[in-house]
């Protein structure tokens, strides 16, 4: 119905509506592929961290000990012994690994019976019984015949945890610090810079090693202590801009209807800078979550059975001649978390900041 | 100019202090002593170790201790190393460190002044599309997955380098600090690559090339001679922070390749609380990132009149 009124109405009667900064920056981010496609791309990351463990069938931490190590895809066997006392026992093997249950059989022999189980046929020899299950293990297993896909996912999920929280806490710092410093002016601004310019000479990484190994390896602290160190740079660009922003009229009319202070502060002037503010935490994560990956890769980072890409690219590194897989798979969905982030991140400061766009 | 090398050697003292001060009450206020692991020493022993390194004082006199003997530039004997002060394990392990550093270094300027010039220089054409590219990959695969595949492909399959250790490897062609230097050295070359297209990009659209193009001067000068001492103002004042990056990230190649330079000895330091050589490392780190940003400060007013005033 609205729609049918609009159309009819006079063109002379209609309303020009201006754009707001943000529907003009979203018009200007959807014309950049990129960006577009970093955002679908993180979106959909997201997603399946939060989701996808519920729906893999196996528990993160759950061990499998003669599975391991085995590649993507790979057929699951399905062995069951019966013994003398008529007890069952079963346990699950890699069709990769099958060869060597015939150890005692010459090679030809060997061959002939993976072959038959890989094509799906039973095979029974003695008392022990083979069968090929239906269940796999989509991205294989890890050293200790964990699921893999799902400890991505996991890991997925603490990493990007850690990158979201430690962002926001430097977020909240830096704002609040660099407003405060730009706002109020004179010789707090000068104290609260030249702590900042003293901060940033120092070795960041170090300091956060030192905080984890000292304090043990805790979940919070490592939010806390990541956003802690991140928030400088975020503190220097709300400064700069606030302070080219309170000279403007807008603020004297502010004053000049009596507003306090920090209503001044935080209700007028903070909105203003929220684009670099934006723009800014969203290349921030992806500095906070590589962070995060070093610590990690130091073994420095969550603690065992837990998983962060860190800790997953520091597992297969190590493992990178036998089973490849252990590395590859957490190290794409890790850089291509980076790359996406890192391309919506370059698409929202052309959009937001037409001033600093390249052409 | 002078007004700016002494404010900045001042500099160095708050620096220097807040982390003396932050790492020894952090790790004063930690669970378990430098002699409570491995070996459990009979309670007479662990005396007699705590009265020799002055631990039984009370903790403000072993900060103050510990303060003046920092002021002689004395950072005491190491724990974990009976036989070495901690100045000798900083000197032994630091010129490793340094070599793969400085290599590293150079790889970085090299490789990343020449893309992203090529790309600015090329804008919006394949020639910038394409180093760019490289350049995002490059920060997007971080060092710790770059250095097991280069020695996949260039230790183990060609044998190229050795991929593991420092002394002793002479058998294959290329020495043991190649490896860690390249992987360190493409990481950085990647932020030097974006950050030079960047600041080329500016001085390349403004008035002052045109009218050299306006005059006839070739392109190669226009850019090896007027754009470049512009152009590369942001990848100098990157030069401090990158230094600082340089050496966190000599933990992780380090971690790599097995080599015993600083950034192992510290990650074993702090995880053998041997605190001498944690303070040791940790101020050692301090100063060398104050004094390089000093350096690339200085730099950044040769080349930029501007910033003189």
């Amino acid at each position: 119905m609205s729609t049918a009124l609009t159309t009819t109405a006079a063109p002379e009667t209609e309303i020009i509506h201006g754009f707001s900064l943000w529907s003009d920056a979203w018009f200007r981010l959807k014309k950049n592929k990129l960006a577009l496609f970093g955002l679908g791309f993180f979106l959909f990351m997201i997603c399946i961290c939060v989701l996808g463990p519920f729906v893999t069938g196996y528990r993160y931490e759950d061990t499998d000990l003669p599975l391991k190590a085995s590649p993507p895809l790979d057929k699951i066997i399905s062995r069951v012994e019966t013994l003398k006392n008529g007890e069952v026992k079963q346990k699950n093997l890699a069709l990769s690994n099958i060869e060597d249950e015939f150890l005692e059989l010459p090679r030809p022999e060997r061959k002939a019976i993976a072959a038959k189980l890989a094509n799906g046929e039973q095979y029974t020899t003695g008392n022990i019984h083979y069968e090929p299950s239906n269940r796999r293990h989509f991205f294989g297993t890890d050293a200790l015949g964990r699921d893999l896909l799902t400890r991505v996912l996991i890991g997925g999920r603490i990493s990007l945890a850690v990158g979201f929280a430690a962002t926001l806490v430097s977020v909240l710092i830096g704002v609040t610090w660099g407003a405060a410093a730009g706002f109020v002016g004179g010789k707090l601004d000068d104290v609260m810079m030249r702590i900042v310019d003293i901060l940033y000479a120092l070795p960041f990484t170090v300091i956060v090693i030192l905080l984890m190994v000292m304090f043990g390896r805790n979940f919070i602290l490592l939010f806390v202590a990541i956003g802690a160190v991140e928030w400088l740079t975020m503190a220097r660009i709300v400064r700069g801009q606030i302070i080219s922003l309170k000279h403007q009229e807008f603020v004297d009319a502010a004053v000049s209807l009596g507003l306090s202070g920090p209503r001044i502060l935080f209700r007028h002037l903070v909105p203003n800078v929220a684009s670099s503010i934006i723009v800014y935490a969203t290349l921030t994560v992806p500095n906070v979550m590589l962070l995060e990956a070093v610590l990690s890769f130091l073994g420095l980072g969550v603690p065992p059975p837990l998983s962060s890409w860190g800790v997953l690219i520091n597992e297969g590194a190590s493992a990178i001649q036998t089973s490849p897989w252990l590395l590859w798979i957490p190290a794409s969905f890790f850089s291509l978390t980076l790359f996406s982030l890192n391309f919506l991140g370059d698409g929202l400061r052309d959009a937001l900041d037409p001033k600093s766009a390249k052409d | 100019m002078i007004k700016i090398i002494v404010g900045r050697l001042l500099q160095l003292i708050p620096v220097l202090w807040i982390l003396l001060t932050l790492t020894f009450f952090l790790s004063k206020e930690t669970p378990g002593g430098p002699f409570s692991q491995e070996r459990q020493a009979s309670p007479e022993v662990i005396q007699k170790l705590n009265a020799y390194y002055g631990l039984d004082k009370p903790l403000w006199q072993q900060y103050v201790g510990y303060l003046q003997k920092i002021v002689r530039l004395d950072f005491g004997p190491s724990y974990s190393y009976p036989t070495e002060s901690v100045n000798e394990v900083i000197l032994r392990a630091f010129p490793i460190s340094l070599q793969i550093g400085t290599l590293a270094f150079v790889l970085a300027l090299a490789i990343g002044v020449t893309a992203g010039t090529i790309a600015a220089v090329n804008q919006n054409t394949v020639w910038d599309y394409l180093p760019m590219a490289l350049a995002m990959a490059g920060i997007c695969v971080p060092t710790f997955v770059m250095g097991p595949i280069l020695a996949l492909v260039f230790g183990l399959k060609l044998n190229l380098a050795p991929v593991s250790g420092w002394y002793g490897l002479d058998y294959t062609p290329l020495p043991p600090m190649v490896m860690p230097a390249i992987t360190l050295g493409l990481f950085y070359s990647a932020y030097v690559a974006r950050l030079t297209r960047g600041g080329m990009l500016d001085v390349l659209n403004q008035d002052f090339i045109r009218t050299a193009k306006a005059k006839g001067v070739p392109g190669h000068q226009i850019v090896l001679k007027h754009a470049v001492r512009g152009g590369l103002l942001p990848v100098v004042s990157f030069l401090g922070p990158a230094f600082a990056g340089l050496i966190t990230g000599s933990f992780v190649v380090e971690k790599v390749f097995n080599v015993p330079g600083l950034g192992q000895e510290f990650i074993k330091s702090v995880f053998n609380r041997d605190y001498p050589l944690i303070f040791g490392t940790v101020v050692f780190y301090g100063a060398l990132i104050v004094l390089f940003n000093l350096v690339s400060d200085l730099l950044q007013l040769g080349m930029d009149p501007r910033t003189r005033r």
